[in-house]
């Protein structure tokens, strides 16, 4: 049987600022990548970088609270996250088998 | 019959839109014949009408056709009023119409628009109509706007032609001044009496008060002005000229130019009540009838006299109207209708045979080779020169014992006759007498003509032998007919005949023997001394020169109205090009250039894109922290 009263007190030990910067850090990392790489996999990556930031903050919240909701909005998130992966990843696969290589900077047909 | 009086404008109407739609591929004869049926079945109509309202004890009967304008401040049913005046005009109206409908049949068989005229004949006679029957003055400004149009689109029939387009746009334009005037007036009317249904209006005509009275009799006036070319707004008619010659004799002579005195006549009690107003219109007549029988006197298209004297004619009408005379009016309207009508056929009939010539200086001895036009065209000068026993002596001897209470325009109106006398005696001895003086071409093709256009001549003849026969004078010992047939129309009556029983007999020798004495003076003239007018003006006196020139109206009007019309309008259209157009144009090509520089954010790369998406939500956000 797990001490809950040791667990608990842990937790709240450790002052929220601290999670809430962790995700922010992650959050921005992902933005970053996503915003200035080139590859379309590491965007990829980058993006579930993100939701995972998210995801943290989110469960950082639900214990402090008490609040399990936020833990359910959290199962959502990763079942999204799942479903997105599999439709970018046929996208690119597509959009490979067309031109031949995955660096984003080549799909520029939209230009003026 | 007066319960199916809906049908009588309902058969012109028809007979515009079959010959509208299908005329040209029904062919000359069907078409010529669907549009004069529909018209004979008017007058058939028209017939029994008239002869059920002379019956009837009550003579004024309204049918309603369908509630029109159903608001709550204004209603305004669409009803016929069937009463003496309106059902004599119908007879009128149709029966002239027919006989024109069957000379067009003849006149026109040479044209290609032949469908097209019967079109717009048929349509004018259902505007006519519907204004000589509505019950209530906007039915009639229907009407009368209706038949403005007719005349629009039958002047410039030839339309290929840019002088017979202006002439159109001159008539209906002058038309359009008029009926600001009469528009003004109606509406006057609803404003002082809440209404503008006739028999309403005039029950409670004499609370309006002098000056409005006064005023709407003036404005209605002013639209009777532009109808009925009188002076200032008369030139439009002689330039009408250039329309096809039935449309001359049936628009401009018998019907079209008579509503102007349907109208007053129908609105008599106002002016019954405004002395002022009446005068006016005297005044007004009096002058238009002089000043168009000098000019008709100078002129050398046989139509421009015929119009000069319509003109003239039509100011003798108003004349009556003004001194109170109103059936002596109609009488006169009627009378002219025939007789006017006769001499444009007569005048179309000349015309044919000699080609498309108008000039009567290349006329002359015409009588050998149309003896049936120059028997019937005898017999309309004699009726409108006024000698007895035919129709214009009885009309214009009623017109003269009515004026002869006030000297000067007893003076003004017989010295009008005489040159009517003179000029229209002219006019004969100038086409049929002497010898032709026109090309040898010509003579070839001198023909009479065909029996749809002797046969109307032949008829009007007739009536305008004994269209007398309607107003007899008591002097005789007769019953004037027409006096007491109208009589219901006038709520205040009309001008009684001052002048002792005596007198009148003397007044009408007077006026015979001046007729005579004109027409004798035509005859030393023009075939004793052989005189033919010259080509060239060199050596006219000046009075002569300013009646050859139409005493410079249409000069006087072009430099104060039409120049700064077209200066204002040249001004108008600098504003339109240069400005208006300019400013339109300034916000497409702002896009255009606003849009090249927005363009260049679509680089099509994407991780740019995903950039901006990032700072726009940035940017949100920071906006809602903010506020």
């Amino acid at each position: 049987m797990i001490n809950t009263v040791l667990l608990q007190s842990a937790i709240i030990s450790t002052p929220i600022e601290w999670y809430i910067l962790l995700s922010a850090t992650l959050f921005t990392i992902g933005a970053v990548g996503v915003m200035f790489r080139r590859n379309a996999i590491i965007i990829f990556s980058c993006i579930e970088l993100m939701l995972n930031a998210v995801n943290l903050l989110l469960v950082a919240f639900s214990s402090y609270h008490s609040d399990a909701s936020a833990q359910v909005f959290v199962f959502f998130i990763m079942a999204v996250a799942a479903a997105e992966v599999a439709v970018g990843l046929a996208i690119l696969s597509m959009i490979y088998r067309n031109v031949k290589s995955i660096d984003i900077d080549v799909l520029s047909k939209l230009k003026h | 019959m007066i319960k199916l009086i809906g049908l009588v404008p309902l058969f012109p109407l028809i007979g515009f839109i079959i010959n509208g739609f299908f005329g040209k591929k029904m062919g000359k004869g069907l078409s010529g014949a669907i549009a004069s049926i529909a018209i004979l079945a008017s007058f058939g109509l028209a017939v029994g009408v008239f002869m059920e309202v002379n019956a009837s004890e009550t003579k004024s009967h309204v049918v309603n056709l369908f509630s029109w304008i159903n608001s709550d401040t204004l209603k305004i049913p669409f009803e016929f009023l069937v009463d003496p005046l309106s059902s004599l005009f119908l007879l009128i109206i149709t029966g002239i119409g027919f006989l024109i409908h069957i000379y067009s049949i003849g006149y026109m068989s040479h044209d290609e628009g032949f469908a097209r005229f019967f079109t717009y004949l048929n349509l004018f006679i259902f505007f006519m109509l519907l204004l000589v029957l509505g019950n209530n003055y906007l039915i009639m400004f229907v009407g009368w706007e209706g038949v403005g149009l007719c005349s629009y689109l039958l002047i410039g029939f030839w339309f290929k032609n840019t002088e017979y387009n202006n002439a159109a746009k001159k008539a209906f334009i002058m038309n359009r001044i008029g009926d600001l005037g009469f528009l003004l007036g109606i509406i006057l009317i609803f404003v002082t009496y809440g209404t503008i249904t006739y028999g309403e209006v005039f029950i409670k005509a004499n609370m309006g008060g002098d000056t409005v009275i006064t005023a709407i009799a003036l404005l209605l006036f002013i639209g009777a002005m532009g109808k009925s070319a009188q002076i200032p707004l008369y030139t439009w008619l002689p330039d009408a000229m250039a329309g096809p010659t039935p449309v001359s004799a049936l628009i401009h002579a018998a019907t079209m130019v008579t509503a102007g005195i349907y109208m007053i006549v129908r609105s008599n009690i106002f002016y019954a009540i405004s002395e002022d107003a009446s005068m006016v219109v005297a005044g007004v007549g009096a002058a238009t009838a002089l000043v168009a029988a000098i000019i008709g006197c100078y002129q050398n298209d046989i139509k421009k006299v015929l119009a000069y004297s319509t003109v003239s004619q039509l100011g003798l009408m108003f004349l009556a109207l003004g001194v109170g005379a109103y059936s002596t009016a109609i009488f006169h309207v009627a009378t002219h209708a025939a007789f006017k009508a006769l001499l444009f056929l007569g005048a179309g009939s000349v015309i044919h045979a000699m080609s498309g010539e108008q000039d009567m200086r290349r006329m002359g001895g015409l009588r050998k080779v149309l003896p049936i036009t120059h028997k019937t065209m005898f017999i309309g000068t004699l009726a409108i020169s006024g000698i007895f026993p035919f129709a214009g002596f009885f009309s214009k001897d009623e017109i003269l014992v009515h004026v002869n209470e006030y000297k000067l325009l007893w003076i003004i109106a017989s010295i009008t006759s005489i040159l009517t006398a003179f000029y229209m005696f002219r006019m004969m001895f100038l086409t049929f007498s002497k010898s032709f003086r026109g090309t040898e071409e010509q003579k070839h093709h001198l023909h009479e003509s065909p029996s749809t256009m002797t046969l109307p001549l032949i008829i009007l003849a007739v009536l305008s032998t004994f269209a007398g026969l309607l107003g007899l004078p008591e002097v005789f010992h007769c019953n004037n007919w027409i006096t007491e047939y109208l009589t219901p129309v006038f709520v205040r009556g009309q001008h009684i005949i001052t002048a002792s029983h005596e007198t009148e007999i003397y007044l009408m020798i007077i006026a015979f023997v001046a007729a005579v004495v004109a027409i004798v003076t035509a005859y030393r003239i023009f075939i004793q001394a052989s005189i033919v007018p010259p080509d060239s003006d060199k050596g006219r006196n000046a009075f002569s020169l300013l009646a050859i020139q139409k005493f410079k109206v249409d000069e006087l009007y072009n430099s104060i109205i039409t120049k700064p019309l077209d200066a204002v309008s040249v001004g108008l259209k600098y504003i339109d090009t240069q400005i208006i157009d300019k400013v339109v144009d300034g916000v497409g090509v702002t896009v255009s250039a606003v849009s090249s520089v927005v363009r260049q954010l679509q680089t099509g790369n994407i991780g740019f894109y995903i950039f901006s998406m990032v700072l726009g939500v940035i940017a949100i956000i920071f906006w809602n922290v903010l506020k």
